[in-house]
């Protein structure tokens, strides 16, 4: 079959494919590992991402070990289908998670939107927004870590950093981030809301506060080493990230036109609040 | 035994395997799973110290001399503990079963403690197996994968009515130690895996049996610890914790040390290397050397003392177990006393 011809030049139509590219890599910059809470982009889970002539936009995702958790990887394969739907132009999306041993079923329940329930027949009970909210609140938790303890670490006496209000803390990317985490989870996120929340989002009583720390220290370690310890099992699974290499290409004749695949070189020209 | 800077230490090595993950023991039509397993293993061997990585073949199935002078004649160990994980599923004769790992345990009685493992979905008949294999080995610990895929289940929890059979079973076989270990899928697959408050649950109910978290719950380090805090028959297991972390992300394995010594104290943790994922020399040599950094990231951790380190190497274990420490080994019970936290 024949398309009609396109009226576009093709220099112009390159560039288009390649500003089409980067949204859609900025679009996945956004999507989160709900446990490690940090972006796809970031921790290496992107492999290649194209947009074709049509509007069609191919990624491919990998992740550390072939039994990473089945709701987790569902999650973040929905997530960057919903997240590249969003993106103006595209016309169609296909994610493929790639070696894991659920990669069919979480796949093929991502491209019907099937849901989580019906994907893993009579293995699920409920759809994955509670487990969802339990890591945000985990991240959120973390995320008071990162504001409370330079305070601390500067001699802020805990029961004054517990007296605090966001607008108090300095201003820094991580009180920004504890700000994004708290709009998400619908509690409150204002200057003049207190800096520690409990994790429905009421206030920590004063005799609260020294434990309230400790907690929020713990869950903050716990999620940087368990990121450390998945880019480390990746880097194992797959080699090193080296970003100075070509990007994987995606598998031919896939595209009507040639494949536009672009490496995950440096950093992503997407990094503003939405990644924090 | 390791003596280092003049401070001599009973070694018990709380976790190991003998294995056999060889492509001849695949199940046909598994093979995906057998294989799987295996390399995610292998994987994380790959994060110990370059010098101990091991040809995958080795890795795969390693034989009794290797394991006997890893351990005994290289490792500094004084007994370990087998702790059985069978996946019937994908390995043809088991992974790594009760029955394998007593080829090694009825040989060397004095450096072996053998352990069961059990699956309340096994019901009546696992419960007679269980009865049986303590009558003939006197077991006095068990692992519990509950991970472990069994047709079409993907797992299992420790809050069931029919675990609660096997418990009550347990404590009066004397199996009293219990080593949980928990793995990526469960039913139903869209809860957290890795979630503990089963254990929680099953501590509470069970106050005579000891719950040991392997790995210290990781990937779940914070609800571990806010939930063993609770519960005085729970202890962290330190396997994966050094042998991932210790030598790879020294500053990471201290934070994660010095939240361990907080929420549980120097008398929950137990040492493992979990062989063959890591040796046991390095880990025992390391840890024995090893201090909490000085530094602004670490102000809010105590220092590990020698005491504590004897007893996560190894007298916190022999205690569990019952096994007979020298005398020059021991820590004086009322130095205990007085150093132990109130």
């Amino acid at each position: 079959m024949t398309a009609a011809p396109d009226p576009v030049a093709p220099s112009t139509q390159v560039a288009a494919s390649a500003a089409l590219d980067e949204a859609v890599l900025a679009a996945l910059d956004t999507v989160r590992d709900p446990e490690l809470d940090t972006s796809i982009v970031e921790l290496g889970f992107v492999t290649a991402h194209a947009v074709d002539a049509d509007g069609r936009a191919t990624v491919r995702l990998r992740l550390p070990t072939f039994f990473c958790a089945a709701n987790f990887a569902f999650l973040m394969v929905a997530d960057a289908h919903a997240a590249i739907a969003g993106v103006a132009g595209i016309a169609g999306v296909e994610v493929v998670l790639e070696d894991h041993f659920a990669s069919a079923e979480i796949n093929g329940g991502v491209a019907s939107g099937a849901g989580f329930v019906a994907s893993f027949d009579g293995l699920a009970e409920n759809e994955l927004e509670g487990l969802r909210r339990d890591f945000l609140r985990k991240a959120e938790l973390a995320a008071q870590d990162r504001v409370a303890r330079p305070l601390l670490a500067a001699g802020v006496p805990p029961d004054q950093v517990g007296s605090m209000t966001l607008g108090d803390a300095p201003v820094s990317a991580d009180r920004e981030r504890l700000r994004h985490r708290r709009r998400e989870l619908g509690i409150p996120s204002g200057d003049d809301d207190p800096l520690l929340l409990r994790p429905d989002g009421t206030s920590v009583t004063p005799s609260e506060v020294p434990l309230h720390l400790h907690r929020a220290r713990t869950v903050r370690v716990s999620i940087d080493t368990n990121g450390d310890y998945c880019r480390r099992l990746l880097a194992g699974r797959y080699g090193p990230a080296d970003r100075s290499l070509p990007a994987p290409r995606l598998a031919a004749g896939r595209f009507v036109t040639g494949p536009l695949t672009i490496a995950l070189g440096g950093r992503s020209p997407h990094s503003g609040a939405d990644r924090l | 035994m390791y003596e280092h800077d003049g401070e001599r230490y009973y070694i018990v090595d709380g976790h190991v395997h003998y294995w056999n993950a060889a492509p001849d023991n695949w199940v046909e039509g598994q093979e995906e799973y057998a294989k799987g397993w295996i390399e995610c293993f292998y994987a994380y061997h790959g994060l110990g110290p370059e010098e101990t990585h091991w040809p995958l073949e080795q890795y795969q199935r390693y034989d009794e001399d290797l394991m006997m002078r890893h351990l005994f004649d290289e490792g500094h160990v004084d007994v370990a503990i087998f702790q059985p994980t069978y996946l019937k599923q994908w390995y043809t004769e088991g992974f790594n079963t009760t029955e394998r790992n007593a080829i090694l345990a009825d040989k060397y009685p004095d450096k072996f403690v053998l352990n069961t493992a059990w699956d309340p979905r096994d019901g009546d008949a696992g419960l007679e197996d269980l009865e049986a294999k303590v009558e003939r080995w006197g077991m006095k610990g068990a692992k519990l994968y509950t991970a472990e895929w069994k047709g079409d289940s993907r797992g299992w929890s420790l809050k069931s009515d029919e675990a609660a059979r096997y418990l009550e079973a347990c404590q009066r076989l004397g199996v009293v130690n219990l080593h949980v270990h928990k793995g990526p899928t469960i039913w139903p697959l869209d809860k957290d895996a890795f979630d503990v408050s089963d254990v929680d649950f099953a501590a509470t109910n069970f106050p005579g049996l000891n719950f040991i978290v392997e790995h210290v719950g990781l990937p779940r380090i914070e609800d571990f610890c806010f939930m063993a805090t609770q519960e005085p028959n729970v202890y962290a297991g330190l396997a994966v914790v050094v042998g991932g972390l210790m030598h790879a992300r020294p500053r990471m394995f201290a934070k994660v040390m010095g939240e361990l010594m907080f929420w549980l104290g120097e008398d929950r943790i137990i040492f493992g290397s979990d062989y063959a994922i890591w040796e046991p020399r390095w880990q025992v040599e390391g840890f024995a050397a090893w201090q909490m950094p000085t530094g602004e990231d670490f102000s809010d951790y105590a220092p590990l003392t020698t005491q504590a380190k004897r007893k996560i190497l190894g007298l916190n274990a022999a205690r569990l177990y019952d096994l007979e420490v020298p005398g020059e080994f021991r820590i004086p019970e009322d130095e205990s006393a007085v150093l132990a936290p109130s």
